[in-house]
Order: C-alpha cells, then sequence, then structure tokens
C-alpha cells in the first residue's frame, strides 16, 4: 500500500528550514480563522479567472501522443492496452483498451506502471557470456552471434550425447510459448512452468475430475451477475486479476453477499458480509460441512443435482456425519457461522460461486481441497448458471505452417508419471531428474529458463541449486538481471513487451476475442525478442523449416488474415471480437447437457480416484501446526507487484519497495517486537532469512501466523532498487507437501520463528 | 460549475492504480506523489473493520494554502480546483503546512506540487486520470451544481463523510461510508 509515510521523509526534510510552527497548531489557527466567514471561495476574492496553467500541465497540453495496440505482460491476465509515445519515442504512459474483455479500459497498476519494466536502467543490455578471469569466475559482454552459436553447439552435443530429451525448457509467459516452438522442433518435450505445480494446477485437477474442464485463466465466473461469491483464501484485490477485481466490484454495487474464508482480514474480507477467520489448514473441514448443512437441510439444488450429478448419495453417506459441530472444532468457526453461509450460498443458488481461486498449492492434499470446492459449486448448481460459471469460448489462433514436430522418447509426462492426475510438466520432478542419481531413469543435462525468475519462484531453494550445478549447460532468456540469470553460462536479453511483437493473445470469456502486441518503440540496448532468439537458435541446428519468415510480425499477419482481419485492422483496433459458436452461456431450463467426465455427469464420487487408489470423495486430514514459538508462514499478493518480477521496476516500485511481516497483536506482546522493528525470520529448519524485515503490528492476522509479500527480499545486487528489501518467503519454504494426484507443492506448511538479533552480525554477506 | 470527487470506500481495494496512473499522467517525480492509499484498521482480531481509500488535494472551498500563499502562486479557478502556478511559486511551503491533508509536496524543480483534477484533462472532456484508470470504478467525478450529475446523486442517496471537517476547509473530496 503505498502511504503518506513513504513520502513524507521527503519533504519533511526538504521543509526543516521553513517550519516555524508544528502542524497541528497551524491548522488549528487556519481552522478557526476561516470557519466563521462566507461560504464560497469568490467570497474571499481568491478566485482566478485567468490561471496560468503550471509547468506539468503546459507541458502535458502541448504533447502530441501516439498509440500502439499491445497486451500487458506484467502478470498473465494479458489485458490489451494503448502504449503512448510522444514524438520523441519516449512510452510515456500505457492505457487499457476499451473494448478488452480482460481491463474494460482499465489496467491494474502493474499494467499502468508497465513502462517501468521498459526504462528500468538494470535492464540485461547485451548477451553475457560465463568466463573466468584470475580464476575467478565472471561474465563478459558477447555479440549475439557469438552467444547463440555458443547455444546452438550446447543443442548440438546435448543431442549426440544424451538425446534432445535431456535438454530441458523452464518457461513463463510469452517468451515461454516462442522456446516451446524451438524445443518442440529440437525433440524435447520436457517442458514445464511454476504456473502448474507450484501454483494453480491442483484447482485444474480438482475441477477436471468433478466437471470434467479446467478453470483455466480467466477463470469463467460470472461475478458480475453474481448473488453470492465465496472466497476461500483467494485475495480478489490483493491480487489484481482485473476483470475479476472489477467484477467484484460490481457485484458489491449489485448487493452480492461475498463471504471470505481467509486465516487473514484480507482486503476482500473487509469488503465481505461473512469473514470467516479459519485455523490455517483445515478449509476440506469447513467445505465438508457446508456440504452436511446443504443436504441436511435439504438446500441443495435438487432439479440440477437430479440431472446433472453423479454419485450424490455416496456423498450425501459421506459427509453425513460432518456437522458444524464436528468442524468446529477443526476450523475454529462457529457452527452457526457455518450453518448461515451455508443458507445464504443456497438461497443464492445458482447465482453463487464458490471462487477456484489460483495459487492454490497449500497443503498437499490441494487437489482434494479444489474437488471439494468443485462439488459443493455442484450441488449449489452454480456450473452453467448466470452467476455461478459461464460456458467459457475461445478463438483457436491458426497454425503457422511447420514441419510435424519430432515425437521425443521421453518427455515432462514419463518425469511425473507417479502422478496419475498431472497434466503439465512438473518443476519440481525437472529438478529431481536433473540432480544426479543412480535410479533416474531420464536424466536431464542442460536447462534453458526464459521469464521466470526459478530462485525465487521454487521452494526448497538447496535443491534447485543443486540441479543448476549438476546441468552441464543453463541458458537464462530475461528483461532483467534475476537471481537465476546470476547461475547461467549464457545470458540473453530478452527486449519488453512494449518493444517487440508477440503471439495473438486468444481470450477465453464470455465472447471469444483477440488482441495484438505490437512494438511501441524499438528494442532499447542490445535487446531482442524471444522469436528472434528462438529462430536463430533454431537455424543454427538445421530447424530453419520451422522458422519459415523473416520477421513475427509475417507470422502474425497470416494468421489475422485467416481469422479475416489484419495486421493493419488490429493496429488500430487492438482487440477483436468474434461470435459464439459453442452454444449459450449457461444452460437452459431442463437442457441436457453432458459433461466432459466419464460418466459425462457432474462427478461427486470419482471412479477415476477410485481406481488410482485414492479416496473417490474428498477427506479431512489434519496438517501439522505451528509448534510453541513458531507461526505459519503465510504469504501473498500485493496488488502493486507481479511474482518477484516487478519488485525493481522504478514506477511500481515507487508504490512498494519493501515487505513487511505483518504480525498480531498478541504477539508482538509477547515478543515484546515494536512497529517497524527490524526482524529476521528462522525456520523449522535452521534456515535463516537472508535480510531482515519490518514489523507491522496489525490486528488483520491470526495469532498462530505471520503474513508478508511474495517476491521481495532480492539478493542480487544488480537489481538497485529490489537488492535487500524484505525478505523472500520462497528462500523460507523449505519443507513441501506433495500433491499425490498431481504433483503439486504445497508450500503453506512452513513455520516461522522471530529473531530479533541480526544472525548475520558475524558474517559478511 | 462546482467539481467534485466521490470515492466508494466499500469497493476501493488500495491497489494504488490511481497513484501511478497520476504519476505517468502528470510527470510526477519518482519519490513523490499527488495521491496514495490510506489505510485504516479498527477492532481487534477477529472484529476488525478496513477502511481503503484514495487521499489527495480536497480542492477546499475554503483553502487555507490558497489563503496562506504569498505570491499568489496557489489559487482557485472555475469549477473551485486548486491550482498552484509554477512560475508564481517561490518555494516557501507555507500552503504544505497548511494543508490539512498534507496533500502538497515541494517538486524537485523548486514548486510545490498536488493534485489538480488533471485540469488538462477536463479541458479535453476526459475524466482526471486516477478516475479513468480505477479498476474497481471506485472513484465517481463531476460537477456538484448539476443535480442530474453522478455526484450529486450519490451524495444525496449515499452515506458519506469528508476528511477533517473539524478544519472548515469545505473539501470537495467525499468519501462513501
Amino acid at each position: 500500500m503505498i502511504s503518506k509515510d513513504n513520502y513524507k521523509y521527503i519533504y519533511i526534510r526538504k521543509l526543516m528550514k521553513y517550519m516555524v510552527t508544528s502542524r497541528r497548531k497551524f491548522i488549528k489557527i487556519s481552522a478557526l480563522g476561516l470557519g466563521g466567514l462566507a461560504t464560497t471561495s469568490a467570497a474571499f476574492g481568491l478566485f482566478k479567472t485567468n490561471p496560468l496553467l503550471d509547468a506539468a500541465i503546459k507541458e502535458n497540453v502541448s504533447k502530441k501522443l501516439y498509440r500502439s495496440a499491445t497486451y500487458c505482460e506484467v502478470c498473465f491476465w494479458k489485458c490489451a492496452a494503448w502504449a503512448y509515445t510522444d514524438e520523441n519515442n519516449n512510452i510515456k504512459k500505457i492505457i487499457g483498451n476499451d473494448d478488452d474483455p480482460h481491463c474494460n479500459g482499465r489496467l491494474c497498476p502493474r499494467g499502468t506502471g508497465g513502462v517501468g519494466m521498459y526504462s528500468d536502467e538494470d535492464r540485461l543490455k547485451t548477451p553475457l557470456i560465463r568466463t573466468t578471469v584470475n580464476g575467478e569466475q565472471t561474465y563478459r559482454e558477447a555479440s549475439w552471434d557469438e552467444a547463440l552459436d555458443l547455444i546452438a553447439s550446447k543443442f548440438k552435443d546435448i543431442k549426440e550425447e544424451y538425446g534432445p530429451e535431456s535438454f530441458a525448457l523452464l518457461k513463463h509467459g510469452s517468451p515461454g510459448s516462442h522456446l516451446e516452438h524451438l524445443f518442440k522442433a529440437y525433440g524435447s518435450d520436457t517442458i514445464a512452468e511454476p504456473a502448474y505445480a507450484q501454483c494453480r494446477g491442483p484447482r485444474e485437477t480438482g475441477f477436471g475430475l468433478t466437471f470434467g474442464s479446467w478453470v483455466g485463466s480467466p477463470e469463467p465466473t460470472d461475478i458480475r451477475d453474481t448473488k453470492c461469491l465465496v472466497l476461500i483464501g483467494s485475495h480478489l484485490g490483493e491480487n489484481m486479476h482485473n476483470s475479476q477485481v472489477q467484477e467484484m466490484s460490481d457485484a458489491i454495487d449489485n448487493g452480492a453477499t461475498i463471504i471470505t474464508v481467509d486465516p487473514r482480514f484480507s482486503t476482500a474480507a473487509s469488503k465481505s458480509k461473512h469473514w470467516l477467520p479459519i485455523k490455517p489448514a483445515t478449509d476440506i473441514a469447513l467445505l465438508l460441512s457446508w456440504m452436511h448443512v446443504l443436504i441436511e437441510e435439504d438446500l441443495y439444488n435438487k432439479k440440477y443435482v437430479e440431472k446433472y450429478t453423479k454419485g450424490f448419495n455416496e456423498l450425501k453417506a459421506h459427509v453425513k456425519t460432518f456437522t458444524p459441530e464436528w468442524a468446529y472444532g477443526i476450523t475454529t468457526i462457529k457452527p452457526e457461522e457455518i450453518r448461515k453461509t451455508a443458507r445464504i450460498m443456497a438461497a443464492a443458488a445458482p447465482s453463487v460461486i464458490v471462487h477456484p481461486g489460483r495459487h492454490v498449492t497449500w497443503y498437499g492434499d490441494d487437489s482434494q481441497r479444489s474437488r471439494a470446492i468443485a462439488m459443493l459449486n455442484g450441488l449449489l448448481g452454480s456450473w452453467g448458471n448466470r452467476g455461478g460459471f459461464y460456458f467459457k469460448e475461445k478463438i483457436s489462433i491458426p497454425k503457422y505452417p511447420h514441419p510435424d514436430y519430432p515425437k521425443p522418447k521421453w518427455g515432462w509426462h514419463d518425469l511425473g508419471e507417479q502422478y496419475p492426475f498431472a497434466e503439465m510438466g512438473i518443476t519440481s520432478e525437472i529438478i529431481k531428474a536433473t540432480i544426479p542419481n543412480e535410479d533416474n531413469k531420464h536424466p536431464i543435462k542442460a536447462w534453458m529458463v526464459a521469464g521466470t525468475n526459478l530462485i525465487n519462484t521454487l521452494p526448497q531453494r538447496e535443491k534447485t541449486i543443486e540441479a543448476i550445478n549438476a546441468v552441464d549447460f543453463l541458458v537464462v532468456i530475461d528483461t532483467m538481471p534475476m537471481e537465476i540469470t546470476g547461475y547461467a553460462d549464457v545470458v540473453l536479453p530478452e527486449c519488453t513487451y512494449l518493444e517487440r511483437y508477440d503471439g495473438i493473445r486468444s481470450a477465453t470469456n464470455r465472447t471469444p476475442s483477440i488482441a495484438v502486441r505490437v512494438p511501441a518503440v524499438k528494442p532499447k540496448y542490445d535487446s531482442k525478442p524471444a522469436w528472434w532468439i528462438s529462430q536463430q537458435i533454431g537455424k543454427r541446428i538445421g530447424l530453419g523449416d520451422y522458422f519459415n519468415y523473416n520477421d513475427f510480425e509475417e507470422v502474425i499477419e497470416w494468421q489475422l488474415n485467416k481469422l479475416g482481419t489484419s495486421l493493419d485492422e488490429m493496429k488500430k483496433i487492438g482487440v477483436k471480437h468474434f461470435d459464439r459458436k459453442s452454444g449459450p452461456l449457461f444452460l437452459k431450463e431442463g437442457q441436457d447437457y453432458e459433461f466432459y467426465t466419464p460418466s459425462g455427469k457432474i462427478e461427486f464420487y470419482s471412479q477415476q480416484l477410485a481406481n488410482k487408489g485414492f479416496a473417490p470423495i474428498p477427506v479431512y486430514t489434519a496438517h501439522p501446526q505451528p509448534p510453541q514459538g513458531f507461526y505459519r508462514l503465510n504469504y501473498g499478493r500485493s496488488p502493486m507487484h507481479t511474482f518477484s518480477r516487478t519488485i525493481n521496476n522504478p514506477n511500481l516500485s515507487d508504490l512498494k519497495s519493501e515487505n513487511m511481516l505483518w504480525v498480531n497483536p498478541k504477539v508482538a506482546r509477547i515478543l515484546g517486537l515494536k512497529k517497524h522493528q527490524e526482524v529476521w525470520l528462522k525456520n523449522q529448519d535452521d534456515i535463516v532469512s537472508t535480510f531482515s524485515i519490518k514489523v507491522r503490528i496489525t490486528e488483520r492476522i491470526r495469532w498462530d501466523s505471520v503474513y508478508l509479500y511474495h517476491g521481495f527480499g532480492h539478493n542480487n545486487k544488480k537489481l538497485s532498487r529490489a537488492f535487500g528489501k524484505g525478505i523472500s518467503d520462497t528462500e523460507l519454504i523449505s519443507k513441501t507437501v506433495v500433491d499425490p494426484l498431481m504433483g503439486g507443492t504445497g508450500l503453506r506448511g512452513n513455520f516461522v520463528s522471530i529473531l530479533t538479533e541480526n544472525p548475520h552480525k558475524n558474517s559478511e554477506l | 460549475m462546482r467539481y467534485a470527487m466521490v470515492i466508494d470506500t466499500l469497493k476501493c481495494v488500495g491497489c494504488s492504480d490511481c497513484v501511478v496512473a497520476c504519476q505517468t499522467e502528470n510527470n510526477v517525480p519518482h519519490g513523490y506523489c499527488r495521491d496514495w492509499i490510506t489505510e485504516a484498521v479498527s477492532g481487534s482480531y477477529p472484529s476488525v473493520e478496513l477502511e481503503l481509500r484514495s487521499d489527495r488535494c480536497n480542492h477546499c472551498d475554503n483553502a487555507p494554502c490558497v489563503r496562506c500563499c504569498p505570491t499568489g502562486a496557489s489559487h482557485i479557478v472555475e469549477g473551485g480546483i486548486v491550482l498552484v502556478t509554477g512560475d508564481e511559486c517561490i518555494g516557501c511551503g507555507a500552503c504544505i503546512e497548511s494543508c490539512p491533508y498534507d496533500a502538497r509536496y515541494q517538486h524537485p524543480d523548486g514548486y510545490v506540487d498536488k493534485c489538480t483534477f488533471c485540469h488538462h484533462r477536463l479541458e479535453k472532456g476526459q475524466l482526471p486520470a486516477c478516475v479513468s484508470v480505477c479498476p474497481t470504478k471506485c472513484m465517481y467525478f463531476g460537477d456538484l451544481d448539476n443535480p442530474n450529475s453522478e455526484v450529486f446523486q450519490l451524495l444525496k442517496n449515499r452515506k458519506h463523510k469528508t476528511l477533517a471537517p473539524e478544519a472548515g476547509t469545505k473539501p470537495h473530496v467525499f468519501y462513501l461510508i
């Protein structure tokens, strides 16, 4: 949160010389002096009819700005926008595209501050190659040709010696898709992204097993028309998933009831009629108990359940004993609150959304928790109904012609074979397969990392580093000198989204739409777009046929023509809408509908799970609670930052430059902590935070937990604004509980103690 | 005509988009701001209340900053907007001291700067940058003298407050509560 305090010190210092009297006193005098006088400013003779505009206004009025179509890359929501440049090709501002369903003309702070990604003077500027000078490892600047030749030779070596499958790609975002094409052409399907097993994977499994459909992105939640929105640990408003936050605001206007389940008094909780301050790690008990109330009190959506679901009787028998009184002992939520909120949901049904959440890798039974959420939606009949979940639709972008990909001998699927419901590569399995081990059937020998700072993204940092130390070759592609770049053999500077073409964004929404990204300015420094990097490597290793174009612009033009539009048109409009072809947004009364599950029904009882030896209906399992002197480490999003990637952004670091440790006042009293006191954290495995963090004493957090914003605590000095600011939650997550269904890593089972003495006093950082 | 801003605290999530939008729109130097987010927490766990709101110059009718300005740089223009003429400002800081809302700062170039309700945008028929960008649409802007305006209607129909009413400044930023 930006607060005036952040800024005050700057001008207070400048003002010292002017201060003659204390601020409070001065106000009092001015109030007294003016209070009894006439009411309009005109009466004071203060009105000037012909104002001189101040310098900033004058500058702005005179400036002619040009706009280019883009879509944002600061987070994954990919809002379509206009980048405004002046006659000197300076990017002045970025404004949302009015026709875009992801933003409706209103970007979030990160999108508005996206200009800082371009202007950040700490950006990677030129290719770098690891070298040794006087026995010390260092980087030297290299030409693109030299760096690409080196990378190409490694691609060839790895293929010859181990097979192409041994070269893994770890990626995120738009650059990732260009490199994925390169890897598939090369013969490697050893591809993963933290966005799956460290983030949203479990909910796709949970909803997939229940409804036969992934939730996907953006989530197909009809929040604007809902009567009741239930958020389970999902902090909409702090996560700034743009159109959802906008719709939550519409729902507030429409008088919807919001119910938030969160151990922390989140922003969403403050907008909620009912906040259930749950004991961490007990959500499944609450979900089962809600289902118990709906069934026992006969409040579930009977018509819907009868027509569209399977396994209701098994579910009824399963939740029979999970009374609110039973759940109270586990969750600390009072039975009457559980009953009351269940009845509110039922009264709103089917216009009710129990939100699937996004970052759901918490305690290791996350797919089952997500399934319980899906089942609750099933009982309420919200899937396929207005105010619940709509049937989303997107346009498929025609594939630019290229030869078929070769079939790899093994890939991500084989690495995660013990997780039968994994549907994407599991980052942690790639790490496991990279660390040398005799039992390893599929050893990985080289990595390319693009657009993801694995050091601040993956838990168990020492394992990540062990794997990095084991690879023969590591190439990192990024715009910023993130921590991961420091481990690379070759670093390639990618230009930012404001300086490049990228693939067409096909949005999954109520109606299909597409958006284009056109460079607003030329790439700064010696940076290059990922499509070019991918093509250049491809050409060097004999895969030129897969990159049959001079410029990616040609690919987009070809695809847009196939879609009945053109690059020229898209440059003018930025976003184009298409008609729906898959049928109505919602089910019609009594309509037959086949879900994509084996039974064609919403599955309360999952035969698929039973067949694989898992609980066919979710069960509550107790998870460890923090021992004496320890607090559960909870983390979340700050609305002005994305992951760890924006902390150094000059515009966004201006809003929030460091995180703080949220501590309940009771805890502060016991430990003798003062406001803004500097502390360090030590976790259950004796891992001590590299940096310190300031204490924020607040009633918004439970006494058994502490909370901090994710993404801070950078330890690369090249990030001049982000270095040493706050604590990285990731470095303290050394314990994970793995989801047996899909391999997600539960990250919220770590406990920390608070150190008031500097543990690094005698050691140099 | 009397411009006013109405901010719905029930919808504001404190994301600070208004702050960045203002900074990029008005070339506010890094480290300074014309608007900011205030977070007020009351109660004790688990009976907690939180108010989030976007704060700025209140464009007062009875503006202490204008009264105390020795050069006339601080002045009020049509629509009740309080402005500072940079060229006339000697940077004495009296206005900064007098403002009960802490809304002014000294620009590194020497003059005092603050929210202008995006006067230059209003001239082009656009809303202030903060209002136009807000993802929750919690900010409203318009003419309070016009009974058909959104701001007039909101204040007529919703419970609201102003900040520091005891200062007698007759502010024109209102908060729905």
